[in-house]
């Protein structure tokens, strides 16, 4: 993996350097070779690989080219934003994937079936960054608000920071629950057809509770399945909606220090995004267990 | 066209037993009027992806201004009968642009997402049909290349390239290897034990010759699903980079760049420069959407409604 990463990095036509003397003017061969040997990439590629891994391993995770502080005290105060909004468009679509999907089954092949459908459909095809600007149009067409310019902490004012987020939430959100209500669907059409469903039909058992309570708690585990994936998926999705909305998280600052070729912080920030998204298939993994009590581990 | 054709095969399958019979065989015309009347969605779909196509072939016709030409009188026009849909902050006009970047999200689509499956497909079937070493490494690349978000790696990928529409295309093609690669090894799998394939052997033909004959063509059926699935995301994923800068360059009009940061700073005197690209992209995105969920419900009922 970070193999992988360093090495489709490091394939870069023009370094850190040749951007900063691009922006600054001329000069002299002798200072940029200078500036070169102080960062260290004027040595063979190997060599900075495996400096990056012993570093790595020590837990020194490298300076920014660019800020001269390390890569690690410049992403960590990202995180929080990145996370908070990653959490709140899951809830967001659950909150609408679910529901739509289970609808959507139950009422198969009726009008309303094929237009949550198409809604859905509709949610996968918008692109999110786009859905984002339109939201912040439409409110300042509509009620005339003014979408904050820089960040504001839950701490400064509760309020404007909950819009903040909840409005890109909504526009990523809104594209990952479309997968949700997909999967929901097929999955609760299969699971319907089941025996012991028609059994719980058959004792008079009400729709209410033989659609939520037994035939949508088996037919979860495929649904997770799709969070887990759609979790990766979400966290590209971030990349653009935090640079629209503006917000300081992690996914800009990628996409800021990638245009800067500042490799120390893209390496970590793509490490990082890898590790989350193995951990959120681990968490996928141990929820199967909760769900379906026939998995067991070990 | 690949995916009008592919349905001859789909329904060629249902029919194998009537053709037996002595019933005539279907042309092609009666195979799309019946997709089209069991898949009205999909047929919707197809439309849309023809008009997709049919603009960028036709661009030239179609556009009434030049794209590329700025026009400084006419800096941000509303829409008019000269300029349909408006125009940006240097003059162009946006009805040229979308018409002329659908030919460059449809190139770049089509290209990166052929080029993707096509590797990836080999991938899967030369690790499914040999299973083993090759398909334990493989696997675990593909792992890898599956553990990064699409837009992350394409992003990355692209940066490191720099920017032309080449390398758009392969940074594109990249992410997809692994999900080509994925859906191509499954159905070789089950096709690597089938009994003809055993017959093949029997009869003393290679290994090489019996994966590229016998089995590959089996696979195209959920290769065409793939396609299709992933030329949405694939233009998708190039509004994006385009959005982000790292996408297709000037003086190429894509319709990513064209939401970029310059139309957010106008956007509240100009909402046409954000609203008609996006749409455009929705569109066309929508389209691929629904094809594809329609050739898989005709083409691989295993994977129904997923």
């Amino acid at each position: 993996m970070s193999l992988v990463i360093f090495v489709l990095l490091r394939l870069a036509p023009g370094n850190m350097v040749d951007i900063l003397f691009s922006t600054g003017g001329y000069v002299s061969e002798s200072d940029k070779a200078a500036i070169e040997k102080e960062l260290g990439i004027d040595r063979p590629i190997w060599v900075q690989y495996v400096d990056w891994l012993r570093d790595m391993a020590t837990g020194k995770l490298g300076k920014s080219y660019r800020y001269d502080l390390p890569a690690w005290e410049l992403i960590k105060p990202l995180i929080p934003v990145t996370v908070e909004l990653a959490v709140l468009s899951t809830i967001i679509a659950i909150l609408l994937g679910v529901p739509t999907g289970v609808i959507s089954a139950v009422r198969q092949d009726t009008s309303l079936d094929y237009v949550l459908r198409v809604f859905s459909l509709a949610g996968l095809s918008m692109p999110s960054f786009w859905l984002g600007m339109v939201i912040i149009l439409a409110l300042v067409a509509w009620i005339g608000w003014i979408p904050p310019i820089t960040y504001v902490s839950p701490a400064e004012n509760f309020k404007i920071h909950l819009v903040q987020f909840l409005l890109p939430a909504l526009a990523v959100g809104y594209r990952s629950s479309a997968l949700i209500t997909r999967i929901t669907r097929s999955a609760l059409l299969e699971v319907m057809r089941e025996d012991y469903i028609r059994t719980a039909w058959a004792k008079g058992q009400s729709g209410r509770i033989v659609i939520w309570r037994h035939a949508l708690k088996n037919a979860m585990l495929p649904v997770i399945t799709v969070i887990g994936i759609e979790f990766a998926f979400l966290i590209g999705g971030l990349v653009v909606t935090e640079t629209v909305f503006n917000l300081p998280g992690v996914a800009r600052f990628l996409v800021q220090a990638i245009l800067w070729r500042d490799y120390p912080i893209v390496q970590n920030i793509v490490m990082f995004i890898a590790i989350v998204v193995v951990l959120s298939n681990l968490l996928v993994d141990l929820l199967y267990g909760w769900f379906d009590p026939r998995v067991r581990y070990g | 066209m690949a995916d009008k054709r592919s349905t001859v095969t789909g329904d060629a399958i249902e029919l194998t037993l009537p053709v037996g019979l002595g019933l005539p065989r279907v042309g092609f015309g009666t195979t799309i009027w019946r997709f089209c009347r069991r898949k009205p969605l999909g047929a919707a779909g197809g439309l849309l992806t023809l008009a997709l196509v049919v603009t960028a072939v036709l661009a030239n016709f179609l556009a009434t201004q030049d794209p590329i030409a700025t026009d400084a009188v006419h800096t941000l026009a509303r829409p008019s009968p000269q300029f349909w849909l408006g125009t940006d902050h240097l003059g162009r006009d946006i009805y040229s642009r979308i018409v002329h970047g659908a030919r460059v999200s449809l190139i770049v689509g089509v290209l990166s997402t052929l080029l993707g499956s096509v590797l990836g497909g080999l991938i899967g079937l030369l690790s499914g049909y040999f299973g083993g070493r090759i398909d334990l490494i493989s696997q675990r690349v593909m792992d890898i290349l599956q553990g990064l978000p699409l837009l992350v790696l394409a992003l990355v990928m692209s940066a490191s390239l720099g920017p032309s529409i080449q390398n758009v295309i392969l940074a594109i093609s990249i992410p997809i290897i692994p999900r080509a690669g994925r859906v191509i090894r499954s159905s070789v799998l089950s096709i690597r034990e089938m009994q003809y394939i055993e017959a093949a052997r029997g009869l003393g033909i290679g290994h090489l010759r019996i994966a590229f004959r016998h089995v590959l063509p089996n696979t195209i059926g959920p290769f065409i699903v793939l396609t299709t699935a992933q030329l949405g995301s694939a233009i998708l994923v190039e509004a994006a980079l385009s959005f982000l800068g790292v996408g297709v360059p000037e003086p190429y009009p894509s319709w990513g760049r064209m939401l970029s940061v310059s139309a957010a700073e106008y956007a509240q005197k100009a909402p046409w420069l954000v609203l008609f690209p996006g749409i455009a992209i929705s569109l066309a995105v929508f389209g691929s959407n629904l094809l594809g969920d329609a050739l898989r419900d005709t083409l691989d009922p295993r994977l129904r409604g997923g």
